[in-house]
């Protein structure tokens, strides 16, 4: 692994990523490359994303070390990284901070974004405000139903918010509608995408702007611990949150790195959303990965209770990952992830995004299995004050 | 000599331009698809252009989608719709080029979709989600079944890249007449004039303009400055209305007879 370096030029993990579009985008693909890789070299932009970070974001966020889980799993420590805490309370501000501040390099005023649970939206909403950017978010009606706290926040920071009818009206559908329109007024509008998916370089980019968690989680367990940790555990949609804890952590063969996907009501009940569990190879929104698709290679029906993972796709990184068995891929159910949803809030006072429940979930199973010397670290992704209403119905209570 | 240039050969010596209507295979049925092929030649088409429906096509507007989404109800599969053209190949003789997204291609075994295609009788794939750059792990097999690659080009490529990508072209240049989905927003037929005129300095093969083509007179307008037109939403369009396969049919054939006769004025 200590040679690690993906992607390629052309923007491949392996057999994973690339770039599938239509030829309208690719010269915008090809300019949006040129962009970022000179911000890489460009000392300048480092200490303007770092500054938007620290003093807007608020980062580093905490590595909390959570003592009543972890006496109550009786295994591994396990520590929280809180990018719950963060502004907008999610990891996806990172993101979108990078890509808006690349989008006012490229002189763009205009930007776009797809979004499933809307944390993707509502932090896109907010840079544009901080911007002054002019905002349009694409989200499936099922998924505006399920978020409608999200969908007035995105209003009230000034975006348009284009309900999206077609297929099953959730995640995927809205980034088919965000393309349509991206290809449409490719000219002047930069697309934010939320996670380390699409056609090269966004998966390497989003990666990028979320490589912070890690790098701050690295630190702070070697600060807390005086060693790395044994494992390092996020959900999994598309991966961006898990990609930008992993990343950092890649050439640290002593790590063990556990994505962890939506297994909805079970990998054989055909509702999920576990596309490198049960998923295979295809092409779908501008990059290779596993997805969910019939035999004939039409997209499926994603399911999770959390709007955030309900995707039949992941990052191609991730695929690539475990092409290479250097991280491990697992899956927990609806019911599995509102238990550690529960036990979370319950015995730390820290109320989970669903997303972030499924990553304590599979904790609740991985932290007896090892010893009470070793070390967990989790990416807690978001909170879950957006999610009570899903909660809530979920437990059968009426509020 | 495959089909698709035998049939430039010989509307470039008639003098007249090429007429390429789309319609998605499976909508409303795969045999009214293979009964269309025969009829729309008939009735003027040279090309035909045959969807192949997904279920996420990210390229295509409002009347493409919901076509596309018939045709899957359908249950047509890229297996029903390659057995379907080898049985219109039997009696007709009109090119046939599949249109549609990666995924099934690449789901179905591009060694084995290229092999399957070309004893089908396909002539060429255009293929909106594979560039170029992502091409070379389907292109050599295509090319060892003579099934043409034909290459999308929009107003957002640099000249730089026409040119390159113009030069490596096979069968006809789709260029796609304006920054948007299938047909949306109108076209701007003197911005199309410059860049086809420049597109053919460096193609060895015809330039066809579609992407809001709706109408024959707007036809007759891009005829006039190009080597051919194609006719997609507004022709499904007709499909969709109509209230039955017979209706279909013969809304379909009216509408391209007179698309072609609009062309044929040029």
């Amino acid at each position: 692994m200590n040679d690690y370096q993906f992607p390629d030029k052309a923007g491949h993990f392996g057999q994973f990523g690339g770039r599938y579009v239509a030829e309208t985008l690719m010269p915008a693909l090809a300019e949006l490359e040129e962009a970022y890789r000179k911000t890489q070299g460009d000392p300048a932009f480092q200490r303007e994303f770092d500054y938007h970070l620290r003093h807007y974001v608020g980062r580093p966020s905490p590595l909390y070390f959570a003592r009543r889980l972890t006496e109550h799993l009786g295994g591994a420590k396990i520590f929280l990284k809180r990018e719950d805490l963060n502004h907008t309370g999610a990891h996806k501000i990172n993101n979108t901070v990078g890509q808006a501040l690349l989008a006012r390099r490229m002189g763009k005023k205009k930007v776009i974004a797809e979004t499933g649970a809307g944390q993707h939206g509502v932090a896109t909403a907010t840079v544009a405000a901080l911007f002054g950017m002019e905002c349009d978010v694409f989200m499936g009606t099922e998924d505006i139903r399920r978020q409608s706290l999200n969908v007035f926040r995105m209003k009230l920071l000034g975006a348009r918010v284009h309900g999206v009818t077609s297929g099953t009206a959730t995640l995927k559908d809205a980034m088919n509608d965000a393309l349509r329109h991206w290809v449409t007024h490719v000219r002047d509008t930069f697309y934010v995408i939320g996670t380390v998916a699409g056609p090269h370089p966004y998966p390497e980019m989003v990666r990028d702007f979320q490589a912070v968690i890690g790098r701050e989680t690295r630190q702070q367990i070697l600060d807390a611990e005086k060693k790395l940790p044994d494992v390092a555990v996020a959900c999994i949609g598309g991966g961006s949150n898990a990609m930008g804890l992993f990343y950092p952590f890649i050439k640290d063969s002593s790590v063990r790195l556990v994505g962890v996907e939506a297994a909805g009501h079970g990998v054989d009940t055909g509702k999920h959303a576990a596309s490198i569990g049960a998923g295979k190879v295809g092409v779908l929104h501008g990059n290779k990965t596993f997805l969910l698709q019939s035999e004939d290679g039409q997209i499926e029906h994603a399911h999770s209770i959390s709007a955030g993972l309900d995707y039949p796709g992941v990052g191609p990184e991730h695929a690539h990952l475990s092409d290479l068995e250097r991280a491990e891929y697992v899956n927990v159910t609806d019911d599995e992830a509102l238990e550690g949803f529960k036990l979370l809030t319950s015995l730390e006072g820290i109320i989970p995004a669903l997303e972030s429940a499924h990553a304590i979930a599979h904790v609740m199973k991985l932290a007896k299995e090892l010893k009470k010397d070793q070390t967990i670290v989790v990416c807690l992704s978001g909170r879950g004050d957006k999610d009570i209403h899903t909660v809530a119905e979920a437990m059968g209570v009426n509020i | 000599m495959n089909r698709i240039e035998s049939t430039f050969n010989k509307l470039k010596d008639q003098g007249r331009k090429a007429l390429v209507p789309f319609v998605t295979a499976g909508d409303p049925s795969l045999e009214a698809t293979a009964r269309l092929i025969p009829a729309l030649a008939e009735a003027g088409a040279d090309i035909i252009e045959l969807g192949v429906p997904f279920s996420d096509p990210m390229a295509d507007g409002p009347t493409i989608q919901a076509s596309s989404l018939r045709a899957l109800e359908q249950g047509v599969t890229l297996k029903r719709i390659l057995d379907m053209v080898a049985e219109v190949r039997k009696s007709c003789e009109v090119p046939i080029v599949l249109m549609g997204y990666f995924n099934p291609v690449f789901c179905y075994g591009v060694e084995r979709f290229a092999a399957d295609a070309g004893s089908a009788g396909v002539d060429g794939i255009l293929i909106v989600d594979l560039p170029p750059e992502e091409a070379q792990e389907i292109r050599p097999y295509l090319k060892k079944h003579q099934i043409d690659f034909i290459t999308l080009l929009a107003p957002t490529t640099p000249e730089n890249r026409q040119r390159q990508l113009a030069a490596e072209a096979e069968g006809y240049i789709y260029y796609v007449s304006m920054t948007g989905v299938t047909g949306v927003a109108t076209v701007n037929r003197d911005a199309i004039a410059d860049a086809v005129t420049s597109l053919r300095q460096h193609s060895p093969v015809p330039v066809a303009v579609g992407f809001g083509v709706n109408s024959p007179e707007t036809a007759a307008g891009i005829a006039a400055i190009s080597d051919g037109v194609v006719v997609g939403s507004a022709l499904i369009k007709k499909i969709e209305e109509a209230d039955d396969t017979e209706a279909a049919i013969a809304q379909a054939t009216t509408f391209v007879q007179a698309l072609r006769r609009g062309i044929d004025q040029v």
